[in-house]
């Protein structure tokens, strides 16, 4: 790699300190390396493991040796970016391929467990906890820790659906009229938060041995019973013990699951499998979601296009008026048009998003008003792109006003000499001008609010929805649907989301490549 | 400039009555209005757009009840209890949300653009194969929408977290390696303002011995110092909105960034919560928008120099 500029065959001055700076460095990173590579083998991280030998090797090669200058210049930038944000990019790709989702998340072994921990049967002599929930994680969606106290002992166990009941030293937990109240480590939920979760907690079977588990029952109510499944690893088959019915792997859809002697689903617990293509067919086959991708796209495209529209006509035309060196007051007027550009665009939509309160929203309220913004598609819309002008106009105007300076004026002194006015000299000669230079900005903005989800999540969270139409709201964009389909709702189905996931990624790509050779920023780079 | 045909007045707005009476007494009134009178009307209608959403979050962040619905553009009251609320940590352990934000910001937007200044050097003084496709394939990366990967990411990161307990889910330093994936975001922006600088200088510094790390450090570095200064309060503004993945992966309250914490309280109750919302909201608006009022001069320099460099 040889730079045009530099004469290759300068001896370059070689001092101590950078030496022993250098050396210390790669001392560092090895003793980094030698530290971690280790545990991560013994924890099975077989993807970190790569990253950390690749990373180590790439920084001996570039940093030890005088070659391969540039690449000493990115390589830090791109080792982030290549761990976070490229090797994620492939995950989910290879996630489009696989059934993972909610009850497919885990190893075969796993599932089988979950099924035969869920099929604890209470007896007459069950023994009783009181129960607290708690978590580590979310207290939505877990994963979920149970703490029991035995109320005849006093004894505290904890357990969950990967790790056996176990009885916990009581300095651990603080323990206030028979209830975990808290525990190291861990959040407990409270009982509002246990009912939002309930669905989740009640499948919990917290196994204690291979045929015994605990079980929930209400809120604050564990027992403990035996299972009355057994698996068998020779015949890969479960076996209830008290109908004799036998259950063995069958297809149902793309995934593999339990399923009875008619070939009927038993169990939804399944595990992760690799299902080919078959996420990409129902995305480009399903009609119903076919429709809804379609509408999502063309609203997308109008909401983009329309957001650099607005913004960049209004901000330009401020910039325009205020480029005149007569008006005083200048430096006022732009310090407070800068305003919306320094709050943070959280702040902005949340506080914009009760502007359009039907009852007490400021807009109806100051304008006298009755219109329903958040209920109506059409509105909804309106409010969308009002709110994003707000927030985009500054930018623009800045952008316009800097470039406006940055036009020679004898090019307009030309023009009026030829006896063009003032209007034909700022449409004739200065837009053009202007917008040559502040393409690549427009295209940039244009991609950014192609892709905008917060404006749309914490704006209108994509409603309003039609009756019976849970896919897609009136403002959803493409990217807050996929959210929707995602994690919203009945089950999450990762692996569809990730090829939608991936459809979006690709039509970003094909967008940005037709910008590109209409920007000719390709032509350009030097 | 000299005078000429006047602009036509018909495009004044709306708001033509609050009209400034400053008018230099050198031209007939008609004709300052027609040239340079209706450009203040355009002005002040465009301000009061820009700062009534601003004044309303004051006014809501002073009014006691703290609701929607008597909520409006001037405070009808005046009461710092919201304030009182937030700092007594009562919603929330408010001043440590506020820490974990400098931290997570200031952390990010200094690595993002260091880095991207780093390879922005590289992009801008040296040739090498391979730099014509680096540039344009990372202008395509950085469109993909980071979020989309969110369960990749996920993954990972509690992966990573049984390896290094201290970058695992739910602590700052993961959530921190996370964002910086997003490094080599400015570097499109940053190669802008280094193409401003002559090669020349450089060059001549080369000759007189210098290494390219000197050069990188001693001069290029100098010279765009304030212009970085300002990249920096951009990204830092930036990684202030972001929520989505703040709110996946920092579940426990003392691990919180403000946008998460905040957005969390006016979920809870979004019509009661408006004010404890408000103020949190005003002790984050007044710095940044003081900051940007320092530096306005770069901020324009640099929205100006990506525009115009591409």
């Amino acid at each position: 790699m040889p730079s045009t500029h530099a004469p290759a065959h300068r001896e370059r001055t070689t001092t101590i300190p950078t030496i022993l700076a250098r050396v210390l460095f790669l001392g560092a990173v090895l003793a980094v390396a030698a530290f971690s590579v280790p545990v991560m083998i013994q924890l099975q991280q077989w993807m970190w493991l790569s990253i950390v030998v690749l990373a180590t090797i790439a920084i001996f090669a570039l940093y030890s040796t005088k070659r391969f200058v540039p690449g000493k210049y990115l390589f830090p930038g791109t080792l982030f970016l290549v761990v976070f944000l490229i090797t994620p990019i492939i995950l989910t790709i290879g996630y489009s391929f696989t059934n993972f989702g909610d009850g497919t998340r885990g190893t075969k072994e796993q599932a089988i467990d979950s099924i035969v921990a869920n099929s604890v049967q209470q007896s007459d002599d069950s023994t009783w906890y009181n129960l607290s929930v708690a978590t580590q994680g979310d207290p939505v969606e877990g994963p979920f820790t149970l703490f029991l106290v035995d109320p005849g002992t006093g004894t505290v166990y904890q357990g969950d659906e990967t790790a056996p009941v176990q009885e916990v030293p009581s300095g651990d937990v603080e323990v206030t009229s028979g209830f975990v109240t808290d525990a190291d480590g861990y959040t407990i939920l409270d009982a509002r938060e246990v009912n939002t979760a309930y669905d989740t907690i009640q499948q919990l079977a917290v196994p204690i041995t291979d045929s015994e588990a605990v079980r929930i029952q209400g809120a604050n109510q564990a027992f403990e019973g035996s299972t009355v499944l057994s698996y068998d690893e020779a015949s890969d088959t479960l076996t209830d013990s008290r109908s004799g019915e036998v259950y063995s792997v069958g297809t149902v859809g793309d995934t593999e699951y339990f399923v009875n002697a008619d070939g009927e689903r038993a169990f939804s617990q399944s595990w992760l499998q690799g299902v080919g293509l078959s996420n990409y067919e129902r995305l480009f086959t399903n009609a119903g979601i076919a429709k809804q991708f379609g509408a999502a796209f063309v609203w997308t495209l109008v909401f983009s296009i329309g957001s650099v529209l607005l913004t960049f006509v209004v901000g330009f035309a401020l910039a325009l008026v205020l480029n005149d060196e007569r008006v005083k007051g200048r430096r006022l007027y732009r310090s407070v048009l800068l305003m919306p550009y320094a709050v943070p665009g959280f702040i902005s939509l949340l506080v914009w998003s009760n502007f359009y309160n039907r009852d007490f929203g400021l807009i109806n309220e100051t304008l006298g008003l009755h219109l329903n913004w958040m209920g109506d598609p059409t509105l909804a819309k309106a409010a969308v792109l009002l709110t994003n002008l707000w927030m985009g106009f500054p930018y623009m105007f800045i952008v316009s006003t800097g470039a406006l300076q940055s036009i020679p004026s004898d090019v307009m002194e030309a023009a009026r000499m030829d006896g063009a006015s003032r209007l034909q000299t700022t449409i004739k000669v200065v837009t053009p001008l202007l917008l040559v230079a502040v393409a690549p900005l427009l295209v940039a903005s244009f991609a950014f609010n192609f892709n905008n989800f917060n404006a749309i999540q914490l704006l209108t969270e994509g409603g309003p929805f039609l009756p019976g139409e849970y896919t897609r709201g009136g403002t959803d964009i493409l990217i807050s649907m996929i959210y929707r389909i995602a994690f919203g709702g009945s089950g999450a189905d990762f692996g569809f989301a990730s090829a939608v996931s991936v459809a979006l990624f690709a039509l970003t790509g094909v967008l940005a490549a037709i910008q590109f050779r209409f920007t000719t920023v390709l032509e350009d780079v030097n | 400039m000299s005078i000429s045909t006047p602009t036509p007045a018909h495009s004044l707005s709306p708001g033509a009555s609050q009209e400034p009476s400053s008018a230099p007494h050198r031209m007939p009134f008609a004709r300052w209005m027609s040239e340079i009178g209706w450009r203040h009307v355009v002005a002040v209608a465009a301000m009061a757009f820009a700062i009534f959403p601003i004044l309303f979050v004051v006014s809501a962040s002073l009014n006691p009840l703290g609701t929607v619905s008597s909520s409006g553009l001037l405070p009808t009251a005046f009461s710092l209890t919201h304030y009182q609320e937030l700092l007594r940590g009562a919603r929330g352990p408010f001043l440590q949300w506020y820490l974990n934000t400098v931290i997570v910001c200031g952390v990010v937007a200094l690595v993002q653009v260091f880095l991207s200044t780093l390879a922005a050097y590289a992009f801008s003084r040296f040739r090498f194969t391979g730099r014509r496709i680096g540039l344009l394939s990372l202008l395509l990366v950085m469109m993909f929408p980071a979020i989309l990967a969110m369960i990749a990411v996920y993954t990972m990161l509690s992966g990573l977290g049984q390896v290094v307990p201290f970058l695992g889910l739910n602590s700052l330093p993961g959530y921190i390696v996370v964002l910086l994936g997003g490094s080599l975001g400015q570097v499109w922006l940053i190669k802008g303002f280094f193409d401003t600088v002559p090669k020349e200088l450089d060059e001549a510094a080369i000759i007189d011995g210098c290494t390219h790390w000197q050069v990188f450090t001693k001069i290029l570095l100098p010279t765009l110092t304030p212009i970085l200064a300002t990249t920096v309060l951009l990204a830092l503004v930036g990684v202030l909105s972001e929520f989505l993945l703040g709110s996946i992966f920092l579940t426990a309250d003392d691990k919180k960034t403000l946008a998460v914490g905040l957005y969390g309280l006016l979920q809870g109750d979004r019509s009661n919560n408006l004010g404890v919302f408000a103020a949190g909201s005003v002790m984050i608006m007044i710095p940044v928008i003081i900051l940007y009022q320092f530096l306005q001069r770069y901020i324009v320099g640099g929205a100006t120099a990506g525009a115009v460099k591409g």
